[in-house]
């Protein structure tokens, strides 16, 4: 009986185990003591199971049934760096943060690797991550070794700022957990383009979290791109704190990765602030796709908007949670939620729960879901009019997305998307 | 010039036509007149290649072309246009765009070259202006939030962009206030050609005070059962279809 089981939870927590003594921060007592508490919970839930209620419609088997390592430190030339969509990017290879290949020069405010500055984090790692709730943030918090920080002074427009996450192509699957830290300012303002993507014949994990906090009147757009490799698995958490008169804008669009989880947590934490969470997923025969969010309006006057439109072809899967919790103090909340699925083959499957809790008495709160094929109609009327049919798919599948682009007002943000989706297209009508 | 022999067709196992013929010389524009589930519609949508609508015996060809064999698109490119009795509406769908589209998938099945934005602009301009339509019409999703009158409208500015060589409008006047039917018999009007011809059908006598045919067809129980010329329809409008069925 001395066989010893390195996959699943097991597996990293003997990787942590291992690593402990290498992961940055182990000389500074609070970021120990932050891994630990992450590992004993991590030991004690493991990989959320279908059982938990959350994770009813995904399916994590095919990540906790996986071995990975640790990504490699030395790294080959193995990376494609596409051209870059701005002035200033920040590059990650592997989940670590590569300055060679990041474009940061005079930003006029701080942005960098999160393991650089690690002893200056103190209380700002953590602060709103909740890794005992969820067993992901608790690994992501148990073996993070790096990530972005950024923090834009009050008042400054930061301009655009790209992320872009690539993943070194390997023979053994990897695992990396970044921990990126966002931080906007009383009035500031940044647009951040995030891309994620990975070689099509590599197995990986990528667990990222994000820690967000929006100071009064402070506005973020936050477009990620999720264009994983076809065998990589993704599964995020972004946390975001909204106070008085902020805006917090995210799209997300999930266009690649064998299975992937957006989960978003996001509070409104002062009076008339926002929030916009928009989303698309564009998913080809066997992906599976889980956006969650679980909204949380804590102050009075404001307002949330959530757009997600899933298109599922061949035999996919994709899942759309979405809570919206109305707190009593949240009176004059304004709250809307929309997600629709089009299905372009019999096969692929769509779940779909919202879920509204409304404590506050005077409240405007609306929700609705729909699913459907491409309409034959309106098919026809395009055929009718000369349209070759594949053109005739394509244009009503775009249509379908509009209204969920649309609401992206930043038009570096909108333009990266709009390609991302075109280029989905063409692969799927190739 | 289209020419129609024999044509059968069903839906959902339901024979709708049985039997037509018909040929629409170019250059003319005839009506099908009659009652409602005489199969006008049928006999509209089996020429434009809607699925669901089953040939089950004969022919119909446009100047020698098969339509019958062919994608509704392929049947566009071939110079079909069917004005919708009903124009769907396609949110998200920018009108500009849809017409930009569809006139350079249809130049390019002619081998002609596509048109750019701006090429594409200074036309649309050009045919707003006859139709007596607002540019506005360009920027809308198509057809979303328009007025009967605006679809109709509408189909007619893609008629004129498209330049077909038949149209069909199945029961474009239906809906319409007598100014909207007149600017969209005037748009038809500006299309007669030699090489131009058009198939109308309608219910009412109404639009044909406008659109003035060469020749006026009685559809009934799927066959055409009378032809003549246009006194034909106000005989029509006076009498009835029922005195036209006693007869037949």
């Amino acid at each position: 009986m001395n066989t010893v089981v390195h996959s699943g939870a097991e597996g990293f927590l003997h990787r942590f185990e291992g690593l402990r003594a290498r992961l940055p921060g182990q000389r500074l007592d609070w970021v120990q003591a932050l891994r630990e508490a992450a590992a004993a919970q991590f030991r004690t839930a493991g990989f959320p199971t279908r059982r938990v209620e959350a994770w009813k419609y995904t399916d994590l088997r095919p990540v906790s049934d996986a071995a990975f390592d640790e990504a490699l430190t030395i790294l080959g030339d193995d990376v494609a760096l596409p051209a870059p969509r701005g002035e200033r990017r920040a590059v990650f290879v592997d989940g670590r943060f590569r300055a060679e290949l990041s474009q940061l020069d005079d930003a006029g405010f701080a942005i960098g690797s999160l393991a650089e500055q690690l002893p200056r984090l103190e209380g700002r790692l953590g602060a709103l991550a909740r890794p005992a709730e969820e067993p992901l943030v608790a690994l992501n918090t148990m073996l993070f070794e790096d990530g972005l920080l950024v923090t834009v002074p009050a008042g400054v427009a930061g301009g655009v700022l790209e992320l872009r996450s690539l993943t070194s192509r390997s023979e053994r699957p990897s695992a990396f957990h970044p921990r990126h830290l966002i931080r906007l300012e009383a009035g500031a303002s940044l647009t951040l383009i995030e891309e994620a993507s990975g070689p099509e014949d590599t197995r990986y994990l990528h667990n990222p979290v994000f820690e967000i906090e929006l100071a009064e009147g402070a506005v973020l757009t936050h477009a990620r791109i999720q264009r994983e490799g076809v065998k990589g698995f993704q599964l995020g958490t972004v946390y975001a704190r909204i106070e008085s008169g902020a805006t917090y804008d995210n799209f997300t669009l999930n266009a690649g990765a064998r299975l992937v989880r957006n989960e978003i947590h996001a509070v409104l934490a002062g009076p008339k602030s926002a929030c916009h969470m928009n989303g698309a997923q564009l998913l080809r025969d066997g992906q599976h796709a889980d956006t969650t969010t679980v909204l949380d309006h804590a102050a009075p006057d404001c307002a949330s908007r959530q757009t997600y439109k899933t298109v599922l072809s061949g035999k996919s899967r994709g899942v759309f949670q979405g809570k919206i919790h109305v707190h009593q103090v949240a009176q004059r909340t304004d709250g809307y939620q929309m997600n629709q699925a089009l299905l372009l083959s019999p096969d692929a499957e769509i779940d779909s729960k919202p879920q509204l809790e409304i404590y506050a008495d005077d409240v405007k709160c609306s929700h609705g879901a729909t699913v459907g094929a491409l309409d034959a109609d309106q098919l026809f009327y395009l055929r009718a009019r000369g349209i070759p049919e594949d053109k005739a798919r394509s244009i009503l599948v775009e249509a379908f997305l509009q209204e969920a682009i649309e609401g992206v007002t930043d038009e570096t943000a909108r333009a990266a998307l709009e390609s991302a989706v075109a280029g989905w297209w063409e692969k799927e009508a190739a | 010039m289209l020419r129609i022999e024999g044509l059968t067709a069903e839906v959902e196992g339901k024979p709708i036509l049985k039997g037509i013929d018909l040929e629409v010389p170019a250059g003319e524009v005839h009506a099908i007149m009659g009652p409602n589930g005489s199969g006008k519609s049928t006999l509209s949508y089996v020429l434009a290649g809607r699925e669901g609508y089953e040939v089950t015996g004969g022919s119909a060809t446009l100047n020698g072309v098969d339509l019958l064999g062919m994608e509704p698109e392929e049947r566009a490119a071939a110079g079909v246009f069917l004005a919708f009795q009903y124009p769907v509406e396609l949110p998200g769908v920018g009108n500009a765009n849809f017409l930009r589209t569809a006139l350079n998938a249809i130049r390019r099945g002619k081998g002609e070259s596509e048109l750019d934005a701006m090429q594409f602009l200074k036309l649309a301009r050009a045919r707003l202006k006859e139709l007596q339509m607002s540019e506005d019409m360009l920027k809308r999703g198509v057809n979303v939030g328009f007025s009967g009158g605006e679809k109709k409208r509408n189909e007619v500015l893609q008629m004129a962009l498209l330049r077909p060589s038949l149209a069909i409008l199945d029961e474009t006047d239906s809906g319409l206030d007598i100014d909207a039917l007149k600017i969209v018999a005037d748009g038809v009007n500006a299309l007669r050609a030699p090489d131009f011809s058009a198939l109308v059908i309608t219910h009412y006598q109404r639009l044909l005070d406008y659109i003035v045919p060469d020749k006026v067809h009685v559809l009934m129980q799927g066959r055409i059962v009378q032809t003549g010329g246009p006194e034909l329809a106000k005989q029509l409008e006076a009498s009835g279809y029922a005195s036209v069925q006693a007869a037949a």
